[in-house]
């Protein structure tokens, strides 16, 4: 947060309403209400607090959604138009990693990686859980490059291209970057990690693509049929 | 003061062409030289991922004027490259990570909590009944998953009592989840996770263990939180776990594998010897134990492999406080160590995140690199106050994490001039060191404690604050911490993060810190019968002499943003046991080793833990160690960037599966981790 928006945010929170609304779990208000003091609460309780909106699993999964996972317009190696959140992850178990065809080093091994994980999950893939490759270079690689390096390599999952602004977005909301800008610029430095979740269920986590590939399988079924 | 990579003093000038050259990469990156072929076409990087020893442009090419014409790029005594493409020797902790942005919370209005000491539970109380082997039968506590039986009463059946005659030693700790206001008056109540003894209801911190040497016990660690398979979360956390005693030496059936997990429904009898390690060696065996291998603060926490970081912040963590009849925590006894609990008192530091919007906890599910939170907890109530006598009081410090270092500093007069107070160390990573040492700061990393005595009776009716003074931007680790660039405790401008437009200081001033913890001390005088830390000793260190059987290798490293060892990743490679069955390496029971950890990348600190035996630093970049906190033992190390550091251990008593792993919790949760053995035989893997 830059200096400017902070002290922003900072005035705003000085000035947000208040409400008594601490003790008993359910003792929450609507944000830009005040409530009156619960009553059979303490009087040890604050006089005045800044009320909150209710915490709710609607409201956490919508938090994870509208921070990680934007709802972008992308084509899959079949050329069709899919929108990211609502038809690639939403209500279902994913993988999401990223490569680019011309990229020498680390994709390869983890697309040739993911290929063995596809093999060992079995009919799963498609079904119970959904794999997702994306370019990180949209600009190089069109919906023809793309079906064509995911045939070169036997995959079954399915190979996304986008808007060379859209994809960096997503890159950034799914958190593979690096902190110090120049190396994040550096596509030869890029993340070689594969995020997993089970999006209704909201368990996310990542593990290396160049992991064991029996270990990347055994650690996606743990959130397919979490244990 | 400057240094090098390999710890060496360098010129300010040469100083300076580090940062240079680290400026330039970045620049000539930033101009669209982004691709290694660019750079190999320009002759710039060798074909081994090494940027060319030019001056200006690679961190360890030297001056002519120093070195001569001809130096070579790196020594050949470096570990090889496992091809790592990270820029060498750079230190740019660059770019602030977490855009953290909490509610404003009032600070010093909350008592701080001091968890109460665990119930015990009786024994007829358990269903299924314990047994040494894991059980077959269910019962109203669940399903038994545990590796495999006990080895204190199977292989050493004179010295540990089978697994139902512990007495009155036993536990039932439920993990649970609950809802509690207890973290801010401000803030609305929160949905997390704690340990619930049967007595003291769901907490976090959990209830602090009172255990004795000598006196083995018994936990039930029964999973109570959620249906793992229905929506029941507050966003993050998986409610699958194994819980870690950390620094425990005990067996690894009950050491709480980070891939023997288990969800609701299941539970795991975790026998805990309370003996110190030795006690199966024909040295000790006279003594159950080498005395000066005795630990005192340990703590517990869900280690579930890919998903510790947020179980733990949800609240899976807690004290275990070991006793002796030296330690007695009595202070008119043995070493007169102020009394607990009441003098003698566990705080736990976390820092952790709050929705501007709705105030909920919430975790970056999405991060790689480490999580800071910019609200401080201290035993789960973000910045209490505590009133204390004006006299001498033990704490016990811990970095619970999820990534966050720290420096504390003890202030005083913070309206007009703070000042800087000196306390005690007594004790690193929960072991009393030879003979208190007096500080004006420590040190600490996720996972490391700090036993510490702070005597207030020079401060009658006044306050202090324990201060955070280290700047620390991002998960990197924190702002200098370099120990070739910087000294421990110098404050500096870093030339090298100057990305943010202005200098930041490794170490901020007093008074303009993280105040965490409000000390009230009042102002009517009390007798202290604890000891004057000037007059005391405690244990002796373990000698290091031995030669060792093997040195072994461990490079920690970042490879295309997948954290790793020896450029391995973490494999449970869990068999049809439903438990790991995989390991990378085998070490011999009653051998000493040397483990060589290193950090030649440059960027990151990674906090090491190693379980089972604790370690002795015997080197940073082959110099003695010299910070306090560096000279006593430990289970956990900071390696910082660019560093070498050699640990001795000797490795004893109990057997089979054991981790090394970061302990910033993010980098151990994205595979910075390795299973070993401890074995009759062990092998001669020197880079595992």
């Amino acid at each position: 947060m830059s200096d400017f928006s902070r002290r922003k945010f900072l005035r705003l929170t000085a000035t947000a309403p208040l409400a008594a609304s601490v003790l008993g779990t359910n003792a929450l208000a609507e944000t830009g209400k005040s409530l009156a003091p619960i009553t059979g609460t303490t009087a040890a309780a604050p006089k005045t607090v800044r009320s909150f909106a209710p915490m709710t699993q609607q409201v956490a999964r919508k938090r994870i959604q509208e921070q990680h996972l934007p709802n972008l317009s992308m084509f899959t190696h079949e050329g069709k138009r899919v929108l990211f959140y609502d038809d690639l992850v939403k209500n279902k178990v994913v993988t999401l990693n990223f490569f680019y065809t011309h990229c020498d080093e680390v994709c390869p091994l983890v697309t040739a990686n993911l290929v063995k994980v596809q093999k060992l999950l079995g009919a799963q893939v498609g079904r119970d859980i959904h794999m997702y490759s994306f370019t990180l270079k949209p600009e190089e690689d069109s919906v023809d490059v793309i079906r064509n390096y995911r045939k070169k390599f036997g995959a079954g999952w399915t190979f996304l291209t986008a808007a060379p602004k859209d994809m960096e977005k997503l890159r950034v909301a799914i958190g593979f970057t690096y902190p110090d800008p120049a190396i994040d610029k550096d596509t030869t430095q890029h993340i070689g990690n594969v995020r997993y979740g089970n999006e209704p269920l909201m368990y996310w986590s990542a593990c290396p693509g160049m992991a064991h590939a029996e270990f990347v399988a055994e650690t996606l079924q743990w959130i397919i049929h979490p244990r | 003061m400057y240094y090098n990579v390999f710890g060496e003093k360098v010129s300010k000038r040469r100083y300076k062409e580090m940062c240079d050259a680290a400026k330039n990469r970045r620049e000539l990156i930033a101009a669209g030289l982004t691709s290694r072929r660019d750079l190999m076409k320009m002759g710039l990087l060798t074909a081994g991922g090494m940027l060319v020893a030019k001056s200006g442009l690679s961190a360890r090419a030297q001056t002519q004027s120093q070195t001569g014409a001809g130096a070579p790029a790196t020594r050949t005594n470096n570990p090889p490259s496992s091809g790592s493409n990270t820029s060498p020797g750079t230190n740019q902790n660059c770019v602030p990570g977490n855009q953290t942005q909490s509610p404003t919370t009032k600070p010093f209005v909350t008592p701080l909590p001091i968890m109460p000491i665990a119930a015990k539970t009786a024994l007829n109380t358990f269903d299924p009944q314990p047994t040494n082997d894991p059980n077959t039968s269910s019962g109203a506590d669940g399903t038994e998953h545990r590796a495999f039986g006990h080895q204190g009463p199977e292989r050493f059946p004179g010295l540990f009592p089978a697994a139902t005659m512990l007495g009155n030693n036993y536990y039932k700790i439920h993990q649970r989840q609950f809802t509690t206001n207890q973290m801010s008056p401000q803030l609305p109540p929160q949905t997390i996770w704690g340990f619930d003894d049967g007595t003291h209801g769901p907490i976090s911190p959990g209830p602090t263990y009172q255990a004795f040497y000598g006196v083995p016990q018994m936990t039930r660690n029964i999973n109570s939180l959620p249906n793992i398979n229905q929506v029941n979360n507050t966003g993050f956390g998986f409610p699958s776990v194994t819980t870690h005693l950390h620094n425990a030496h005990n067996p690894s059936e009950s050491d709480g594998n980070p891939c023997d997990f288990y969800a609701n429904g299941q539970f795991c009898d975790q026998y805990y010897p309370n003996v110190l390690a030795g006690f199966s060696t024909p040295q000790f065996s006279g003594t159950m134990g080498d005395i000066n291998e005795a630990l005192a603060t340990l703590w517990y926490h869900d280690h579930r492999v890919d998903f510790t970081s947020q179980n733990t912040y949800k609240g899976l963590t807690g004290f275990y406080c070991l006793f002796n009849n030296l330690d007695t925590g009595d202070e008119s006894t043995g070493f007169h160590l102020p009394s607990f609990p009441q003098f003698d008192i566990p705080l736990h530091f976390s820092d952790k995140v709050f929705d501007p919007n709705t105030g909920d906890l919430v975790f970056d599910l999405f991060n790689l690199d480490g999580i800071l939170g910019d609200k401080f907890l201290v035993n789960g109530v973000i910045q209490p106050f505590l009133h204390v006598q004006p006299r001498r009081y033990r704490f016990r410090l811990l970095d619970v994490g999820p990534s966050r270092f720290y420096q504390f500093f003890l202030t005083g007069n913070i309206n007009s001039n703070p000042t800087t107070n000196p306390f005690w160390l007594i004790g690193t990573d929960g072991n009393l060191i030879p003979a208190p040492v007096q500080v004006t700061s420590v040190r600490i990393g996720p996972a490391e404690r700090v036993d510490v005595i702070i005597d207030f009776s020079s401060f009658a009716g006044q306050t202090l604050y324990l201060e955070n003074r280290l700047n620390q931007l991002n998960g990197q680790g924190p702002v200098a911490v370099d120990s070739q660039l910087f000294t421990q405790d110098e404050a500096v401008n870093t030339e090298c993060t100057n990305v943010l437009a202005k200098t930041t200081p490794a170490i901020k001033m007093a008074g303009s810190g993280d105040l965490i913890l409000q000390f009230q001390v009042s102002s009517k005088a009390v007798k202290d019968g604890s000891a004057d830390p000037r007059t005391q000793t405690f244990y002796s260190l373990p000698s290091t002499t031995d030669t060792p059987r093997l040195v072994r290798t461990f490079k920690f490293d970042r490879l295309n943003g997948q954290w790793s060892i020896n450029g391995q990743f973490m494999d449970c490679g869990i068999g049809p046991s439903g438990f790991s069955e995989t390991f990378r390496f085998t070490v011999q029971e009653n051998s000493s080793e040397h483990w060589l950890l290193t950090n030649l990348t440059g960027d990151w600190t990674h906090p090491v833990h190693i379980h089972l035996e604790e370690h002795r630093i015997l080197s940073r970049n082959r110099k003695p160690p010299t910070v306090p906190t560096d000279l006593g033992r430990k289970d956990v190390t900071q390696l910082h960037p660019n560093e070498r550091v050699e640990l001795f251990f000797r490795f004893r008593d109990w057997l089979h599966k054991y981790p090394i792993h970061c302990h910033n919790v993010v980098h151990e949760d994205h595979a910075m981790m390795a299973l070993w053995h401890i074995e009759a035989t062990g092998d001669n893997i020197q880079v595992p």
